[in-house]
């Protein structure tokens, strides 16, 4: 094991500085965004009387806490389903015989090819059609099918990798297809769930242009909709906006700090796929 | 289609093990016996979302590419490839396009460029290794949305670069950042580069950490430098990580819309425009559904042959190793 040299040091001071770089944006934010309404120092100096002033008028003005809930079911509902259906579309298409779940696997891979923009508005008219137009339902059933090729793929992948002694044992014992399914495949799983579960929330959580779309002109909204329309009335009072940008992102930053490591294994989880 | 492979899965006899010889069979029981009777139903939830919500839309899309369509009226009539002609000669298509291309290539570049240099220095003896970790790829889970205001008032003519500089006694160097139609497009792909070179970091740390440390011991006690052992040994080793960033990126590149749309809408004229806002602007602003279309077909057709040939390049990795 090496030691800490004078090159370490170096690459230390390299690192960090590199790391202020990447922060200038962020300190910028939080700094603005507990600065007074009179305060005309430069938005590069440090705010000296801090305020909370904004936060409270944000949370107010841009109706944020309807669309954290919105947001937040919108999710946990997506992800739910697209963890249940991706996980059981794997199993026959790791495990089963015969040349069908090779085609099966190849009609999901075409989705991965597939821009969404593609589909977009005759999706529009079909979500029209079902009356979902202006309902956050339009968006689960929307970010569902959207992100199955996706996680199809990852835990074909996973499981593929994994050997089918345990279903056999639960076989062996008169275990049918749907309780190994439940209670031995889906335990299996696990490590892969983290990572198809922390990807798509995440791409639910920030996703603008399908709400912009489904849910303009209702009062629903998202978050990114929520901060987009609260933007464009008070675009002049920047203080004021950043206040809102950084409550709208206070959620995802909670998660993100409470289980980095989860995190970030996830999104590395892909490389493995 | 799902009706012909499940006949052909359901006919053939289960492989049970016989109570006569049940030990003998229970190799072929472990690979096909519990297996045959893990049903094609298992299917049909994703598959029909994937169906309603991907791929009868995405077909449905691609036929409007040849029709007058507008969205409007119920008068549809096949055009055959004039909308494909109409994007031929459409000044602000042909710049959406040349954009799309040039901004996803300097992302693809830079970000991954600076996620590898920044897998490299966390990668490392550093103290401040974790906390750098954490820091670079925070503005990956951000809000696309939000980052993208923070980064628009970043770049107002009176915002907080042109005043940094400034103050750093560089006012020479101040610019009209998004104003600027030759530097616009830079500036959109500086937020998308500041935004997910930490998530490339991430998947190159993930490569690195599968690098065995003995092979660089014992590089080092042959008497390889660093660079060396970077180019000879972690290079090849990282193949996967770089097939899989590059994959992610290109196609993030392709897509872009979210940060275009709120920075610069496109603008100044069409100096930023991409294949995206074109495609929205298209559909929902100016009403030109069926032309919307053509262009969506373009860019399914750009990402598809990236992709394509991103997935023959991992093929033959795997192929060498």
């Amino acid at each position: 094991m090496k030691r800490y040299t004078a090159r370490t040091a170096l690459l230390e001071a390299v690192m960090i500085l590199a790391g202020l770089v990447f922060a200038f944006p962020i300190y910028i934010l939080v700094n603005l965004s507990v600065r007074g309404a009179d305060d005309a120092s430069s938005p590069v100096a440090p705010t000296l009387s801090p305020t909370l002033a904004n936060y409270a008028e944000a949370w107010r003005a841009a109706g944020l806490a309807s669309a954290l809930v919105n947001s937040m079911a919108v999710t946990v509902l997506s992800v739910v389903v697209i963890i249940i259906a991706s996980a059981m579309a794997a199993y026959p298409l790791a495990r089963a015989t015969g040349r069908w779940p090779r085609w099966a696997f190849l009609l999901f891979a075409i989705g991965l090819l597939l821009p969404a923009q593609l589909g977009m508005i005759p999706l529009y008219q079909s979500m029209r059609d079902l009356g979902l137009l202006g309902s956050v339902w339009s968006l689960v059933l929307f970010y569902c099918g959207l992100q199955i090729p996706f996680s199809v793929f990852l835990y074909t992948g996973f499981l593929r990798a994994v050997p089918a002694e345990y279903e056999d044992a639960a076989a062996v014992d008169g275990c049918g297809p749907v309780r190994a399914f439940f209670s031995v495949v889906l335990p299996l799983l696990r490590p892969v769930t983290g990572t198809v579960a922390v990807l798509n929330a995440i791409f639910i959580w920030n996703d603008f242009l399908t709400p912009l779309l489904y849910l303009s002109g209702s009062s629903q909204q998202t978050v990114p909709v929520a901060v987009f329309q609260f933007v464009g009335q008070y675009v002049a009072n920047w203080h004021l906006v950043f206040a809102g940008l950084v409550i709208s992102i206070i959620p995802i930053l909670v998660a993100y700090f409470l289980m980095q490591k989860r995190i970030i294994r996830g999104f590395a989880g892909g490389l493995k796929g | 289609m799902a009706h012909a492979p499940e006949a052909a899965a359901v006919t053939r006899p289960p492989v049970r093990p016989g109570p006569e010889r049940p030990f003998p069979r229970r190799r072929r029981t472990t690979r096909y016996g519990p297996l045959r009777s893990v049903s094609w139903w298992f299917l049909l939830p994703a598959l029909a979302l994937y169906l309603y919500v991907v791929l009868a839309p995405s077909l449905r899309g691609a036929g409007y590419a040849f029709t007058d369509w507008t969205g409007l009226g119920s008068q549809v009539s096949f055009t055959g490839l004039e909308n494909f002609r109409k994007v031929l000669d459409d000044p602000a298509a042909r710049d959406a396009l040349w954009q799309t291309l040039l901004i996803t290539v300097v992302i693809t570049v830079a970000q991954n460029a600076i996620g590898l240099l920044l897998a490299l220095g966390v990668d490392s003896r550093i103290r401040s290794r974790n906390l750098l970790r954490v820091l670079f790829f925070a503005p990956a889970v951000m809000t696309p949305v939000v980052t993208a205001y923070l980064w628009r008032y970043m770049y107002a003519p009176e915002g907080a670069f042109n005043t940094a500089l400034e103050t750093l006694g560089l006012g020479s160097l101040t610019q009209n950042w998004l104003g600027d139609p030759d530097l616009a497009l830079w500036s959109v792909a500086a937020v998308v580069i500041w935004q997910f070179s930490g998530y490339s970091m991430v998947i190159f740390l993930a490569g690195l950490q599968s690098v065995p440390r003995e092979l660089h011991e014992a590089a080092g006690v042959d008497g390889a430098g660093s660079f060396q052992r970077f180019w000879h040994i972690t290079r090849p080793l990282l193949a996967p990580a770089t097939t899989i960033n590059l994959m992610l990126s290109m196609i993030g590149g392709f897509k872009l819309f979210d940060q275009v749309y709120v920075t610069t809408g496109g603008g100044p004229g069409h100096a930023t425009e991409t294949l995206s806002t074109l495609i929205y602007k298209n559909a929902f602003q100016f009403d030109e559904y069926a032309y919307s279309t053509a262009l969506a077909v373009l860019l399914a057709i750009v990402v598809a042959a990236v992709s394509a040939g991103q997935y023959r390049g991992l093929q033959r990795q795997k192929g060498m190793s």
